[in-house]
């Protein structure tokens, strides 16, 4: 393996890692507020059909990105109605909105455009395309680290840079803001907070919110730049992955993006070699494919390092009466 | 908490639901602009008014059946159990190796070697994601999902590597011998002068579905075992006080719900395809948590909304044949469902509760 496909490699895993790291955080803001979303996979569905949509018709990418953060919002709110307001179970209301986008994107799309379950291909601003950063052409003389540069680091589309600084962000407002003090305080003992004064439920509102927001990224990243179009299934299991990867960076956000890209290049490196050819035995694609849930299970089972999730997460809260 | 009577909890709680997700479904119908009461007629016409659509409909609710009884087993024992689709996965190969490699003389004794395959696989993938709850405290919802993908990808393996008959295109196992062919619905019922569409899958498969019913009802209503999965399942720390082993109760009604799911496939697998192909389950271990909360995790409730569901699965396939209605329809009424009963079930039951106060309150 030469240099150029080491960076092709590690290029895919970029492109592949971004939509695992929108909703792995999506996943991170929920489950430190004490809600288990499990519905990951659902939201950044229905945003890719929504943005693939609205970007079809209107020709513009910016739209589809409104249009698909709003259908990822829509189902956000669904499932706070659900798990906050009425208190319901958060895993079935989270199993119930993946059906909920699996079913409609597909019986809408068949029926605006008659297609088979997909959208039309999106073409030219319907699109993100890709940004070359400044001096990838001068600096990919460079020996080395310029071809890494120009190559890996730069022309990703506008989606992919923003994935990056949703890391320091979300560490940000997390560890270093009132309101993410409270938004972890409310998924270990929210009783504590509700005591000081502060609403339970509109932090877990503002949460599961901001959660929809971000799986919306990774649909509209999915359906406008990763892909064009949307096709039925399109997310593939990705938000179980990210969800994989969430419990794999024990619920903190630099670690997150350690996993999601661990698992990008996973994905990357399948794709590129359905049968990996080690020498001394030949890895099936099939193996690569079921490594990422295979590690967390591995994980999860305590035997390298614990995970253990917010103490709060996955009860609704009852509040004294 | 006791507000309301048992029997409004037990059928008026889950019909309101039912009816509401109806009318929803219903609202997306009409926005898609077709007519939802056409809608329906069509379904009804194709799955019920013929025993063509009745046999449809029995095959799909006799997987229904299987996949909802073991995700009630589980609920019981306070477990949600998503990863039926990979236990019957696992159920399907267990079938196949067990029909592929034994020259087995007449389907009986096929039907009973297989029946054990697929349960025997179907328990064992569970009890992996059970042990691991069990014993070190990882949450048995994720692990049940990531091994339904770690299933898939066994499978697709050994379909493509290891079980695929050399010369052939298609990922897919042999076709079983002609001895394995069980009978027919059709058979069955014409023998006893009903005569029955033959040109539908349904199968022996039915009967041992509604045997698995009345066996999961004794087994939790009348025996030991069931007794300690539903107070395990009430309350862990009382169930634990009085002597009962959490880790056996957790393992045991893991193995049951697998056993359950996998058992799905002798319908599938030996009944209808007669050989193995990718995507045994075909989404069937995802519908047994609809069918599951519907009934109410009781087998009675289990076996009438796996017949709803079949009816569903069958009709949405009428649906797409004669209108731009795609089978997602199915998908979407299932997730309601799944919502309106599961997730949702305060909404409805808090104004039912306090309807029933006032009525008693006038007396």
């Amino acid at each position: 393996m030469d240099y150029a496909a080491i960076l092709s490699i590690l290029e895919g895993a970029i492109r592949l890692a971004t939509p695992l790291l929108f909703a792995c955080l999506a996943g991170l803001f929920s489950e430190r507020a004490g809600v288990f979303d499990i519905g990951l996979e659902g939201k950044m569905l229905a945003a890719a059909f929504a943005s693939a949509t609205l970007a079809a018709v209107s020709g513009s990418a910016w739209v589809g990105l409104a249009a698909g953060v709003g259908a990822s919002l829509v189902l956000a709110a669904v499932h706070g109605v659900a798990s906050i307001t009425f208190r319901g179970n958060q895993l079935i209301a989270g199993v119930a909105i993946n059906f909920l986008a699996a079913g409609l994107t597909v019986l809408v799309a068949q029926d605006v455009f008659a297609l088979g379950g997909r959208t039309p291909a999106l073409t030219g601003a319907a699109r993100f395309q890709s940004i070359a950063l400044p001096f990838a052409e001068t600096a990919a003389t460079i020996p080395v680290v310029g071809p890494f540069y120009a190559r890996v680091i730069s022309g990703h589309a506008l989606l992919v840079y923003v994935a990056a600084l949703a890391v320091p962000a979300t560490w940000w407002i997390l560890f270093r803001t009132r309101f993410g003090l409270r938004l972890r305080a409310v998924g270990e003992n929210p009783a504590a907070v509700d005591t000081a004064g502060v609403s339970v439920t509109g932090l877990r509102f503002a949460a599961v919110m901001i959660c929809g927001f971000l799986c919306g990224l990774a649909g509209v990243y999915l359906a406008t730049a990763l892909g064009a179009g949307f096709v039925k299934d399109m997310s593939g299991g990705r938000g179980f992955i990210a969800l994989a990867a969430l419990i794999f960076a024990k619920w903190r956000p630099w670690p997150a993006m350690g996993a999601t890209m661990l698992f990008g290049f996973l994905q990357a490196v399948a794709t590129r070699y359905p049968r990996l050819d080690l020498g001394v035995v030949v890895v099936p694609s099939q193996f690569i494919d079921a490594l990422p849930y295979i590690l967390t299970v591995v994980i999860l089972a305590g035997f390298v390092g614990k995970a253990i999730p917010p103490r709060a997460g996955g009860i609704p809260y009852v509040k004294e009466r | 908490m006791e507000a309301l009577p048992k029997w409004a909890d037990a059928v008026l709680v889950p019909l309101i639901s039912i009816v509401i997700a109806f009318a929803i479904s219903a609202l997306v119908i009409l926005a898609i602009g077709e007519n939802p009461l056409e809608a329906m007629r069509l379904m009804v016409e194709g799955a019920i008014a013929s025993t063509y659509g009745w046999g449809y409909t029995l095959f799909y609710a006799t997987n229904f059946i299987f996949t909802g009884l073991a995700v009630a087993v589980a609920f019981h024992a306070g477990l949600f159990n998503i990863g039926g689709e990979g236990q019957a996965t696992l159920g399907g190969l267990g079938v196949a190796l067990v029909l592929l490699n034994v020259a087995w003389p007449h389907w009986t004794v096929a039907l009973a070697a297989a029946v054990l395959g697929a349960m025997a696989f179907g328990a064992l993938w569970a009890l992996v994601p059970a042990w691991l709850q069990a014993k070190r405290g990882s949450h048995i919802v994720i692990t049940t999902i990531m091994f339904n993908f770690i299933a898939a990808a066994l499978l697709n393996y050994l379909l493509v590597n290891v079980l695929k008959p050399a010369g052939q295109m298609d990922p897919a196992t042999a076709r079983f011998a002609a001895a394995t062919v069980v009978p027919k619905l059709a058979h069955i019922l014409g023998a006893v002068g009903i005569p029955f569409n033959p040109r539908t899958p349904a199968n022996i498969a039915l009967v041992l579905a509604l045997v698995a019913a009345f066996l999961v009802w004794i087994l939790l209503w009348h025996t030991r075992l069931g007794y300690q999965v539903r107070a395990f399942g009430k309350s862990e720390p009382a169930a634990r006080y009085a002597g009962i082993s959490p880790v056996r109760i957790t393992l045991w009604a893991m193995l049951i719900s697998g056993g359950l799911a996998g058992l799905m496939t002798v319908n599938t697998v030996m009944g209808e395809a007669q050989r193995l192909v990718m995507n045994v389950s075909e989404g069937a271990g995802f519908i047994g948590i609809a069918v599951a909360l519907m009934g109410r995790s009781h087998p009675v409730g289990v076996v009438l909304a796996a017949l709803l569901f079949g009816f569903l699965y069958q009709g949405g396939a009428e649906l797409e044949f004669w209108t731009s209605i795609t089978r997602e329809l199915i998908v979407v009424i299932q997730a309601l469902v799944i919502l309106f009963t599961g997730a949702l079930d305060e909404m409805v039951r808090a104004p039912l509760a306090r309807l029933f106060v006032a009525i008693r309150g006038r007396r």
